[in-house]
């Protein structure tokens, strides 16, 4: 393609690829994230490209594949333009099918579309969907709409008109007014406003700045940058540019995690790409602003994620976090002032200065703008990703847009903010999802990962979980962090194991306090988070494991007990042949069977291959002493009992 | 060791870069594309030939998990230890797998077949429990079988050197 040498050139091309692009016209698009790929989706694109050419439609009908649509649960998954209609759960046998009766016909295949939980009910089309219908797309509706590869797809839908426009009719103190006006809060997890940020970079002088976008996607349970980025590389590079005209950025950096193999090919694409164009490079659309962009490639530690570690790393250095001040904007990259934004924030510029603040403002609640991309996983019906506008509450998400919790199963609490968050618990489902509110529940947005557990989930067994991630993770730079959080999940270790002393309580919680007051970085200040909001709202569940010596949710491997029930079991031996440790005897149709505690390791295997749920999991390691217990799982089997009861 | 190579890699990074210390980490990103892990003599020859002390090479390799100092297996398998793996029972898979091969997760078995590692979020968790083999993403949500995939993995081998 020709480098656009003038603003008018640009608009040129956006008319030109517009009409070869008319709203109305036949397409399939196939969504083929990470996950849809990982689903077959690559299949189903195969099996929809066969089918249209056999019935000579590939010249009429676009078949696109596309980033992820964000209903990951029902991947693969297509959507039949212009009419609308939502196909789920494909496989290539069922394409055929479906050309015929929806492409040529104009019929709905209603098999394949979406039904409710009961079957009552189905969904044509993607609008009716309750999964969608709650939810305020603004960015992810382009991820529908966009081949990721294609710079043209995206200049047709408005593609780096906000960057023309600012470039073109505002002044570099115009953007950052506008940007403040919106009320756009950080989306990467600390919520700092944008606007000011850009101002601090704005008011520095130096010969060279840069501006940086924070990819290191890390917090485990949320996936929505990898998806911005798999799936419109070019929103990010387009925020960025207009960032770099604001602060009077040179050149840029996009840091993206390694383990995220397409988003990395995607965005290296359309570098490539704007830069063929000459949207990044020297003298930008025939004006005087230059800037180029390049990628670096995490290598995987989630300190990264904090802005001075990541510019270490950057650096080609141990990413290690440094004190703050000087803050970036002052003192980043190799000295220079940088600006450093996470990608859902870049992905939210082009839009507000195309729609202008008070649109983006208008939406959200008082102190958090705008709509959020939520990750929504765990225990839930509609996983997937999910953009709502701030201030939805917790209640809406799970049962509204993610259709609540699956198996008839209770919901326990709502685990937001990754490693540095904490478990919000059932009762508080009500809380508005803001920024502010999150933060005074003891938890944080981070960047919108919500793991949803339901009464299986055990809570100590969540806080050890997150410090055995956060002791890896430490960078071993401060003493409170590298020292504190191995002492923290030495404790809840203790605890989960059934060792745990009453004492233990208030040692891990002034650990806790001790930890977040004197870290260095916001990984240590913030890694107490998972084991003080437990500690705060489920407290019952240590006591027990430290009391007791039980684990309610019948998960802690050394609190628990597997037991057959004999008027359930129908004696087939499938247990006793997935035993590894041979703990289970008995004889085929013998009703015989019977699992020898002292010998069993708690793998869950026999559980896991009973065809009727005979085996259960029973809370406490040994059964009962007055043998009750015992004697309902073999009532025949005399010796048996008898080591039951008797082991220790 | 084909220390040409190492040189030709370290040469498509300095050529281009102007920062102030040399780009070691896509240096050994690169070098681990090539082998699959940073063997010691290319860790030796990258320090001279950079003038990086080869402990700053270390620390740095160390630090990063993606970094292996130890050759992994010829399939490698990932296992995702991710929030929503780990409410989906990511644990007790992880058990299966250790059982099954034979092996601890960071290890390799005897005949360099199959290499276990537990890994941070995937960033798959739709899919949860996840594991992915060489390439490949797998969601284990309701499948009891996690050997099979292991063992259909050996029998193509094993047609493959047939």
């Amino acid at each position: 393609m020709e480098r656009l040498t003038s603003l008018e050139k640009f608009h040129e091309l956006q008319s030109t690829v517009r009409a070869e692009r008319p709203e109305d016209r036949p397409q399939v698009i196939i969504s083929a994230g990470t996950c849809g790929q990982a689903r077959g989706a690559n299949g189903v694109y195969d099996a929809f490209r066969d089918a249209l050419a056999e019935r000579n439609l590939s010249e009429k009908v676009e078949l696109k594949r596309t980033g992820c649509h964000g209903y990951c649960e029902v991947e693969p998954n297509a959507l039949v333009l212009p009419q609308g209609v939502f196909y789920a759960h494909l496989e290539p046998k069922n394409i055929a099918e479906i050309v015929d009766e929806t492409i040529v016909n104009g019929r709905v295949v209603e098999k394949y579309v979406v039904a409710n939980a009961d079957g009552s009910e189905h969904f044509a089309l993607a609008q009716e969907l309750p999964f969608y219908r709650r939810q305020q797309r603004n960015l992810l509706t382009l991820n529908t709409l966009i081949e990721p590869t294609k710079i043209e797809d995206y200049l047709a839908l408005d593609g780096y008109a906000a960057f023309a426009k600012a470039l073109s009719s505002m002044s570099r103190p115009e953007v950052i007014e506008e940007m403040k006006r919106s009320g756009l809060r950080g989306r990467g997890g600390g919520g700092f406003p944008t606007g000011m940020k850009w101002e601090f970079c704005y008011k520095e002088q130096a010969d060279l700045k840069y501006v940086v976008c924070n990819a290191d996607e890390g917090d485990p349970g949320a996936y929505m940058d990898r998806s911005l980025l798999e799936g419109n590389p070019h929103v990010v590079i387009e925020g960025m540019l207009i960032g770099a005209y604001a602060v009077g950025a040179q050149h840029g950096y996009i840091y993206v995690r390694d383990e995220y193999p397409i988003a990395v090919r995607h965005l290296q694409i359309a570098i490539e790409q704007a830069r063929e164009l000459g949207l990044l490079g020297e003298s930008i659309l025939g004006t005087d602003f230059s800037f180029d962009l390049q990628m670096s490639r995490g290598a995987g530690a989630f300190v990264c994620g904090e802005e001075t570690a990541l510019l270490h790393s950057i650096e080609s250095k141990r990413g290690m976090p440094r004190q703050r001040p000087p803050f970036p904007a002052q003192s980043g990259l190799w000295g220079k002032p940088t600006n450093i934004n996470n990608v859902e924030t870049w992905a939210n510029v082009p839009l507000i200065v195309n729609k202008g603040a008070d649109w983006f403002a208008a939406q959200g609640t008082e102190q958090s703008k705008g709509s959020k991309i939520f990750a929504l996983v765990g225990k839930i019906r509609n996983t997937g990703l999910v953009e709502v506008p701030m201030g939805i509450t917790l209640r809406e998400l799970v049962y509204d847009v993610g259709g609540g919790i699956p198996n008839d199963k209770q919901i326990k609490a709502v685990q937001t903010g990754g490693p540095s968050g904490g478990c919000i618990p059932a009762h508080l489902l009500d809380l508005p999802v803001d920024f502010d509110a999150l933060r005074e529940a003891g938890s944080i947005m981070g960047s919108g990962g919500m793991v949803v557990m339901d009464e299986a989930t055990c809570m100590v067994d969540v806080a050890k979980y997150f410090l055995e991630f956060l002791e890896g993770e430490s960078c071993g730079k401060c003493t409170p962090c590298r020292m504190g959080t191995p002492l923290m999940l030495e404790i809840v270790e203790r605890i989960c194991d059934g060792h745990g002393t009453p004492e233990d309580l208030d040692t891990l919680e002034s650990l806790a306090k001790t930890i977040k007051n004197c870290s260095l970085c916001g990984l240590g200040q913030t890694s107490p988070n998972p084991v003080l909001s437990t500690l705060r709202y489920f407290r019952d569940e240590y006591e027990a494991h430290v009391y007791d010596k039980v684990c309610p949710a019948c998960l802690c491997q050394n609190l628990i007990r597997y037991e057959i029930d004999q008027d359930t079991c129908i004696s087939c031996d499938r247990c006793r042949k997935a035993c590894p440790v041979e703990a289970i005897t008995g004889e085929l149709k013998q009703h015989n069977y019977y699992i020898h505690n002292h010998l069993c390791i708690r793998c869950g295997a026999c559980e896991e291959q009973c065809p009727v749920s005979a085996i259960s999991r029973l809370p406490g390691y040994n059964p009962p002493a007055d043998g009750a217990e015992a004697k309902k799982q073999s009532p025949s089997h005399s010796t048996a009992v008898g080591s039951a009861g008797g082991e220790q | 060791m084909d220390l040409k190579r190492i040189d030709e890699i370290i040469s498509q990074h300095t050529d281009t870069h102007d920062g102030a210390y040399p780009p070691v980490i896509p240096i050994l990103q690169d070098i681990q594309s090539e082998y699959r892990w940073l063997p010691e003599p290319a860790l030796v020859h990258t320090a001279k030939r950079l003038r990086v002390p080869l402990v700053d090479l270390y620390g740095i390799a160390t630090f990063y998990q993606s970094f292996r100092l130890t050759p992994p297996g010829e399939h490698q398998i990932n296992l995702c230890m991710g929030t929503a793996c780990h409410v989906e029972g990511a644990p007790l898979i992880l058990g299966k797998l250790e059982r099954k091969l034979g092996i601890k997760a960071g290890e390799v078995t005897e005949d360099g077949k199959f290499g276990l590692d537990e890994v941070r979020c995937v960033g798959c968790c739709a899919l949860a429990p996840v594991m992915v083999v060489d390439e490949d993403y797998h969601s284990l949500k309701g499948k009891k079988d996690v050997g099979k995939i292991i063992d259909e993995k050996r029998k193509s081998d094993e047609k493959v050197s047939n």
